[in-house]
């Protein structure tokens, strides 16, 4: 109830309010909004709405012909692309999953007293300002399977490690996992924020009924910093869903095409020179992150106005 | 203050001023006799760097009014979108190396590179400039000498088990199973550099063609397939083989081009499918081995042809942004590679790793045992075919993840072959090419 009455007054009250803004007066004159508007049209819109029309061009840099839909239809033949979409989201829901879990934890955990916090709060977050390239290489030579100092390490203790980034059962994982640890760091900080910010009064409370650690945990900390979750989840999800760079860095989609997702489908038909394939397979990404984005931004934050 | 500001703005200007008549002095042809400098941009393999540096410092030798510098670019997929955007972008180093056939003819060559006649490309012989043609004119001279396609393999381990040289596929395995039951690595797959494992793919083409002499014909106007000829899924069907058979190195997925080249010098693996540019390294790196290590043709179905598949040297191209009298410094360096001189700068620096394209060059008496086991096959009627990508344009730019996958046992051969027949659709297409 409240929330339909909620909504159903919010955008005429902002209608209201932004018609009352403009008749009583504007700070900036119209004009100086010419030179942000051009920018923006310039640097966003156009390539935005070129990349529409060469996606449906078979486009060589120097010329291009009109093939219609030819380049969708070609896109989703492409032998591995359904492979491709599946690796998306699942490396998408493992490192969003991993993320909030690992990231809620160590959040409890540097909001709780312990000895030299603000320097394990760094350290926490230190991976975050690393270039994932250079992540992605140093991982790399830590996992190599004979010479990589984690198997060498696993082999002290008398275990044989995995080939960690060339079986084709692994290798998305391996790679999931390193963006978990790159990652986490962000997701503690926001995790942190939430639950600092959380009334004292609460906790208190809590405690004078006799509540353990655990039950504070689960009813309080969970559902009040949920705004928190939800940040997490989204910008994790968007980042997993358009994941890259670190793949790229790290396998190359390979071995063959197991660890490929669009974002690497998409660029290898860029590399090959298949501009026209390779716009219309961005045209894709883009309208998938949308559809996904959207709704869940929606059903998310809807639940959080309860 | 005001005027502190305004004058330091104009001395600010004129050097602008200053820097950009500079630049524009830079571009336009400079005096007849001034030094010119122009630079020349190669994948960044050992092996390519040592060539062009060996042509490069004996040009400049002998040119004191020019100055070639040596830039380098990635190898493989990442190096290709870097030739194809910079010359999209008009940002192409004056002279560049990149691969004849296939590779070339995707560049749009009459575009985007200048045509040579023949004061610079007179001494190439015709089975090079067919690799470097386009509507009927020649882009670029040969950087190197012909390669073979096949196996290298560890002389010492046939010699201690006494095996000879396989003429059938059935033998290679055969000899391939002999030396896994003496505890070695029967083959060596080094799929970290995934271009490494194409060649049980390319390098069975001659026999392909020996099959079939109209193949690539048919293959150009979309009438075989690789999928459906079984000639041609051969290539992947050994692949297969190879690695259900459990014949392949342990580290096959993470091992380099260098350590197949150090597996087969040392012994630690008996055959290296790869093509024999890789004498280079191993000349580099075990000088010591270089003679342990011996070459022959991919085997097919019949012991009495087994042809060898060929390769093209990269070439040396000019692109149409290159001009004035850095255009005439870059057309003299390319007759320079074109000539004999230039063919012995090569085999002094690193040596020839085969035949020469050019009339008149001449191999010195002491070559390694690999190039003295690929010279014979050049020397016999049918004993040499050149790779598919020098008798068709179409080359699909995904053979080497579908062969990574076909070899690690993730594809079938069959899978991977109509995987492949996809792929290479889009190359037709993109290159308008009839019938697709």
């Amino acid at each position: 109830m409240a929330t339909a009455r909620i909504r159903a007054n919010t955008p005429a009250a902002s209608r209201r309010s932004h018609s009352a803004r403009r008749r009583v007066h504007s700070a900036y004159p119209y004009w100086f909004f010419i030179a942000p508007a051009l920018i923006y049209a310039v640097l966003f819109l156009v390539p935005t709405f070129a990349s529409f029309y060469f996606s449906l061009t078979r486009w060589t840099l120097f010329t291009s012909t009109f093939i219609g839909f030819a380049n969708f239809v070609q896109f989703f033949r492409e032998p591995n692309l359904v492979q491709g979409l599946v690796n998306t989201f699942v490396y998408a829901a493992v490192t969003s999953g991993l993320k909030v879990v690992i990231g809620m934890a160590l959040g409890v955990l540097l909001t709780s007293r312990i000895i030299a916090r603000g320097w394990l709060r760094s350290v926490v977050f230190f991976p975050v300002l690393v270039s994932t390239i250079g992540v992605g290489i140093t991982f790399s030579v830590l996992m190599h399977p004979t010479e990589g100092l984690i198997n060498q390490v696993l082999a002290l203790v008398g275990i044989q490690g995995p080939y960690w980034l060339t079986d084709p059962t692994l290798a998305l994982i391996s790679v999931a996992l390193v963006d978990v640890w790159k990652g986490v760091g962000l997701a503690t900080v926001i995790y942190v924020a939430g639950i600092v910010s959380i009334p004292q009064e609460y906790f208190e409370a809590s405690r004078v009924d006799g509540a353990g650690p655990w039950t504070t945990f689960v009813n309080i900390i969970l559902p009040l910093a949920r705004p928190a979750t939800v940040t997490v989840i989204i910008l994790s999800l968007i980042g997993g869903l358009r994941s890259f760079d670190l793949i790229w860095a790290m396998t190359r989609g390979g071995p063959g095409f197991t660890s490929d997702v669009i974002a690497s489908v998409i660029y290898k038909q860029y590399q090959a020179g298949f501009y026209g394939l390779s716009t219309a397979g961005n045209v894709i990404l883009f309208l998938l992150v949308t559809a996904i984005i959207l709704p869940l931004t929606w059903v998310l934050n809807r639940k959080v106005t309860h | 203050m005001l005027v502190h500001k305004a004058r330091r703005a104009m001395v600010v200007a004129a050097a602008g001023a200053g820097i950009l008549g500079l630049a524009l002095a830079g571009c336009t042809p400079a005096a007849e006799s001034g030094p010119v400098e122009i630079t020349f941009l190669v994948d960044n393999g050992d092996p390519t760097v040592q060539r062009s540096e060996a042509l490069v410092d004996a040009f400049n030798a002998e040119n004191p009014d020019i100055t070639v510098t040596v830039e380098t670019r990635p190898q493989g997929a990442d190096g290709d979108n870097v030739v194809k955007t910079r010359l999209a972008t008009g940002d192409m180093s004056d002279v560049f190396w990149y691969n004849a056939g296939s590779l070339f003819q995707a560049l749009s060559p009459e575009q985007t590179l200048v045509p040579l006649d023949d004061t610079i490309v007179g001494n190439v012989v015709d089975s090079f400039k067919a690799g470097v043609t386009a509507g009927g004119n020649v882009y670029g001279v040969p950087v190197g000498t012909a390669m073979g396609g096949g196996v290298l393999y560890n002389i010492p381990i046939y010699e201690e088990l006494g095996l000879s040289v396989p003429k059938t596929w059935d033998e290679f395995i055969a000899n391939s199973e002999a030396i896994q039951e003496a505890g070695k690595t029967a083959i060596i797959q080094t799929y970290a550099d995934t271009w490494t494992s194409q060649l049980f793919v390319l390098g069975d083409f001659a026999n392909v063609l020996a099959d079939n002499p109209e193949w690539a014909d048919r293959y150009t106007a979309n009438e075989v397939k690789y999928a459906t000829d079984d000639s041609a899924r051969a290539g992947f069907e050994h692949l297969q083989e190879v690695f259900e058979k459990g014949l392949l190195n342990a580290d096959f997925g993470s091992a380099t081009f260098d350590d197949g080249v150090r597996m087969v010098a040392t012994g630690e693996g008996a055959h290296y499918p790869m093509l024999t540019f890789a004498v280079t390294t191993l000349e580099a790196n075990y000088p010591d081995q270089l003679n342990d290590v011996g070459f022959f043709a991919l085997p097919g179905n019949d012991a009495g042809t087994n042809p060898l598949t060929t390769w093209l040297s990269a070439g040396a191209y000019i692109p149409v942004t290159t001009e004035g009298a850095k255009l005439e410094a870059a057309k003299k360096f390319l007759a320079f590679i074109a000539s004999v001189d230039g063919c012995d700068a090569l085999t002094d620096a690193v040596g020839a790793g085969g035949p020469y394209f050019v009339e008149g060059c001449t191999l010195p008496n002491d070559v390694p045992r690999v190039v003295s086991d690929l010279l014979p096959y050049f020397q016999v009627e049918g004993g040499a075919y050149p790779a598919l990508e020098f008798l068709s344009p179409i080359k699909g730019p995904g053979l080497e993840q579908i062969t990574v996958a076909v070899g690690s046992g993730i594809t079938s051969a069959a899978d991977g072959a109509a995987q492949y027949d996809v792929d290479v659709e889009k190359q037709a297409q993109q290159l308008g090419l009839e019938g697709w």
